[in-house]
């Protein structure tokens, strides 16, 4: 299980996440909600160690071990993957080379090439396709099936659903209801409210850098009043 | 997570090349296996020191064309592998084979001791730390005259009895390039040369991803050194003299030079880039004493017409080709 408590991060002087608690069991999804500039990415990046931005207080623990202090590629080998915001591809590498440098393609066990093709069909279509020859529903497969290639135990998903199409939105939420059942537990950042709803099993909303709001997925789709008031959702 | 999603599709290609490469190559290869029958001695003198420059180059562009870090001291690295051989068989008296393996040794740890110097940098500081590194190597070349023999240099004891021959050395010189150029082929084409790829585009995304960035840069800065010192032991044997300026920053900036111009990150253009620079040097100053000049000069119009050099440019345009066809 994943669990931040009383998290305190910054930018340089800026602070940017303010006393932030969360958890995130075996075999749930958690939406983390909130407009744009509120903290979500600076968490999400928080807890995969990326340099920038500083945490300056609390706690992030996984299977009870602490993450703070370790370093983005321990974290990653402690099967904790990140799909990035904007997805991140690699521009000169093909789709095969995107999944097979995490691993070498003659592996069978856990998460290979051919099973990612599998989950993403269009993506075996395109496999030697390079990153920066792809379109912003290919991007966002890919990106999620390199960071399964890392045979994670927990995604985290920084708005996987940006600029994707309604069908291709469909298309991933699928996907997550899949992951779940293999087993994998996820953190979807998103802004996409309707989206989020629809495959997480708990909510959290984050307004600047605090989380005010926690609830069942269930339970916020039947009070309309708090998705207007910290999302301006109506 | 032990059961698949969806039933699997066929297995995923390998990295391998084309036909239409395997052919080029095979051709090149023909070539350059019939070039002794075609040239005089003299001339097949300038194509042995373009192997020998082609794997210098290569080293570099294992670093400049595959990782990003553009390194300006490998003429340092391949200087002192040609030092380590010529001190072993001539002032040590020990055999030219060994001294080519230690050589090749005293490259990778120099290597290994700039890369951990050098690693935590990048762009222009990265630049600019190898060169001031291989000053540092230059300085002492210059300065152990008990050692290095200062201004003076080394001379070696000649090569072996079978390889006097231009020809036979030049034979030679290309059993050991082919097998070392396949090397790095497929070391720039394996998962770790992927991981390469991915540090040049993104050391944060490699990092989220699970690397260690700073020892995937280590291991390609030493197997680019590796390279460099095979380059360094063959030169050796090849010019059987060894002086400081064999480590000065001309060294370097020419074999950078050969890899840019023949194209960054095509690995095959350091042969092409090789043979365009030490042919213009060798051409030209027959008919110019303002060599230098003529070569600038192509280096400019190089870089403004063609910045991702001849192989790359050449590739372009095939690529534009294939797609009106």
């Amino acid at each position: 299980m994943l669990e931040i408590r009383d998290l305190h991060c910054s930018y340089g002087d800026a602070q940017v996440v303010h006393g932030a608690s969360l958890t995130v069991g075996d075999r749930e999804v958690v939406a983390l909600l909130g407009r744009n500039g509120m903290g979500k990415t600076t968490l999400v990046r928080s807890i995969m160690g990326l340099t920038s931005p500083q945490v300056r207080a609390g706690t992030i623990t996984w299977m009870g071990d602490a993450l703070l202090g370790l370093k983005a590629h321990e974290i990653a080998g402690r099967k904790i993957a990140l799909v990035p915001q904007g997805r991140r591809l690699f521009p000169s590498l093909t789709v095969t080379e995107h999944l097979t440098m995490l691993k070498p393609i003659r592996t069978k066990t856990g998460w290979t090439a051919d099973r990612i093709f599998g989950l993403f069909p269009r993506l075996a279509e395109r496999r030697m396709n390079r990153g920066n020859q792809l379109s912003g529903g290919e991007r966002g497969m890919l990106a999620v099936g390199r960071a399964l290639m890392l045979d994670p135990e927990l995604i985290l998903m920084d708005e996987p659903s940006e600029g994707l199409a309604p069908i291709m939105v469909q298309h991933l939420e699928g996907i997550i209801a899949q992951l779940k059942a293999e087993g994998l537990g996820i953190l979807l950042v998103e802004q996409n409210l309707y989206s989020a709803l629809a495959v997480a099993d708990r909510v959290y909303v984050l307004e600047t850098g605090k989380i005010v709001y926690e609830a069942q997925a269930e339970a916020i789709a039947k009070t309309p009043d708090i998705l207007t008031r910290f999302l301006g959702v109506h | 997570m032990s059961t698949p999603l969806v039933s699997a599709l066929p297995p995923v290609d390998r990295a391998a090349p084309t036909k239409r490469v395997l052919v080029w190559l095979c051709i090149v290869l023909a070539a350059l296996l019939a070039l002794p029958l075609l040239l005089p001695g003299y001339q097949i003198s300038i194509a042995t020191q373009i192997l020998i420059f082609s794997i210098l180059a290569m080293s570099i562009d294992i670093l400049a064309g595959f990782v990003g870090r553009t390194p300006l001291g490998h003429g340092a690295i391949f200087g002192v592998s040609t030092y380590v051989v010529i001190y072993w068989t001539a002032s040590l008296g020990g055999s030219l084979w060994v001294g080519m393996g230690l050589g090749i040794l005293a490259a990778t740890l120099l290597a290994a001791v700039f890369a951990l110097l050098a690693i935590r940098t990048s762009g222009v500081y990265f630049l600019l730390l190898t060169l001031a590194l291989g000053m540092i190597v230059w300085g002492v070349c210059l300065r152990s005259t008990g050692i290095t023999g200062g201004e003076n240099g080394l001379r070696g004891i000649g090569r072996p009895g079978f390889l006097v021959d231009h020809v036979h050395f030049y034979y030679a010189i290309l059993l050991v390039t082919v097998p070392v150029t396949w090397i790095i082929w497929r070391f720039v084409h394996s998962p770790f040369g992927l991981t390469m790829r991915g540090i040049r585009e993104s050391e944060s995304r490699m990092r989220s991803l699970g690397y260690n960035v700073p020892l995937h840069l280590f291991l390609a800065f030493v197997a680019s050194g590796f390279v460099a010192g095979i380059a360094g032991a063959l030169y050796a044997v090849f010019n059987d003299f060894v002086s400081p300026s064999t480590v000065q920053l001309s060294q370097s900036v020419s074999a950078l030079l050969m890899a840019i111009t023949g194209g960054v990150g095509t690995l095959f253009g350091a042969f092409v880039g090789a043979t365009a620079i030490i042919l213009l040097e060798n051409v030209v100053s027959v008919f110019t004493a303002r060599w230098p000049s003529v070569l600038g000069l192509t280096f400019v119009l190089i870089m403004i017409f063609a910045p991702e050099g001849i192989v790359g440019r050449a590739r372009i345009l095939l690529a534009k080709r294939r797609r009106r066809s």
